[in-house]
């Protein structure tokens, strides 16, 4: 995360150095499309805090740890597709969930569903690209979550 | 005012003051979601600000010829190696990759580059598949990796062409 600022710091004083215009005209764009998008943000954040409400870490482990893989796998993708979780909650979460005995292809299925399909960011999707592409693109996100679930498990042995 | 847009009003303050009358009547799930919120906001305004401010220096500076060149029409596979490479130094998910994805194609990235840029700034940035493989182990990231980085080229070379075909524009 450091990195980042001091990557950001570093740009700005190069463009202030190269041209002082050109930079506030920089900082303009970047509130200006700050500002536009903010409203989709803030409903993100209010869907997340009201769906992370209704499926606490518990709910996540008794769901995944079905005893029936597939439906471990069915449920993986479906709360995976309606959560969004940053990395360093959502890896140590599967770490645990890994100990208690939840197969990998259900991890699979979980944080690839976790990373690409977005029902909570819909709302920012469609500002940029529109409702259709915005469906288009999140379900060919949960068919490849699919697959890779499935491949997951024959390399691990869980599916035969 | 939009319909939508008075939709969004409605909802927000209403949310708003939910979450106003749990406080005051101690209402435990109404306190449990504002601190969602708050958690989620403040992991947000770390990234967000950098982003959209890299975002305004990438617009002013880079030439448009340069993005055509590497991310356009003619940019072959190397288009899709470059989004690739950028995707996996994005910070954030996929809700600082949109943004930025909008900002390539307005500088004339092609659409299925872009596809691949979101894509892959889901699955693989580096700082997150390093994490991921400490917790579930590298057989497990790179099994992950390895199948779905191609269908998620395929898919978007698919995606994007067809939309190009029905000429299909971002706003």
């Amino acid at each position: 995360m450091i990195y980042l600022y001091i990557f950001t710091g570093l740009a700005v004083a190069i463009s202030l150095v190269a041209s002082r215009g050109k930079t506030f005209n920089a900082i303009k764009i970047a509130i200006r499309r700050f500002v536009n998008i903010l409203p989709a943000f803030l409903i993100m954040l209010i869907l997340v805090s009201i769906v992370l409400f209704f499926i606490p870490d518990e709910v996540i482990l008794n769901y995944l740890g079905s005893d029936n893989k597939f439906i471990g796998v069915l449920f993986a993708t479906f709360i995976g597709s309606i959560t969004l979780m940053p990395g360093f909650i959502a890896f140590p979460l599967c770490g645990i969930l890994l100990t208690k005995g939840v197969l990998y292809m259900v991890l699979s299925a979980f944080t690839t569903t976790l990373m690409m399909v977005g029902v909570l960011t819909y709302p920012i999707e469609k500002q940029y690209f529109g409702a259709n592409v915005t469906i288009i693109r999140n379900t060919i996100s949960l068919l490849i979550a699919l697959v890779v679930a499935v491949i997951t498990g024959l390399f691990f042995g869980e599916i035969f | 005012m939009k319909r939508g847009t008075i939709i969004r009003i409605v909802l927000i303050s209403s949310y708003a003051i939910f979450l106003i009358v749990s406080w005051i009547s101690g209402f435990g799930p109404g306190k449990e979601i504002s601190r969602n919120f708050g958690s989620f906001s403040l992991e947000m305004l770390k990234i967000l600000p950098c982003a959209f401010i890299l975002i305004g220096l990438f617009e002013t500076w880079v030439k448009t010829e340069t993005i055509e060149r590497h991310f356009g029409e003619k940019s072959g596979p190397m288009g899709y190696a470059w989004a690739i490479l950028l995707a996996g130094t994005t910070v954030g998910g996929l809700y600082v990759a949109f943004p930025v994805a909008y900002s390539l194609y307005r500088k004339g990235a092609k659409l299925s580059v872009i596809f691949t840029y979101i894509g892959a700034s889901a699955i693989c940035r580096i700082p997150m598949a390093i994490f991921e493989a400490s917790f579930l182990g590298i057989k497990f990231t790179a099994i992950r990796l390895l199948v779905s980085l191609p269908l998620v080229i395929i898919t978007s070379m698919l995606l994007g062409n067809y939309l190009t075909r029905r000429n299909y524009k971002l706003t």
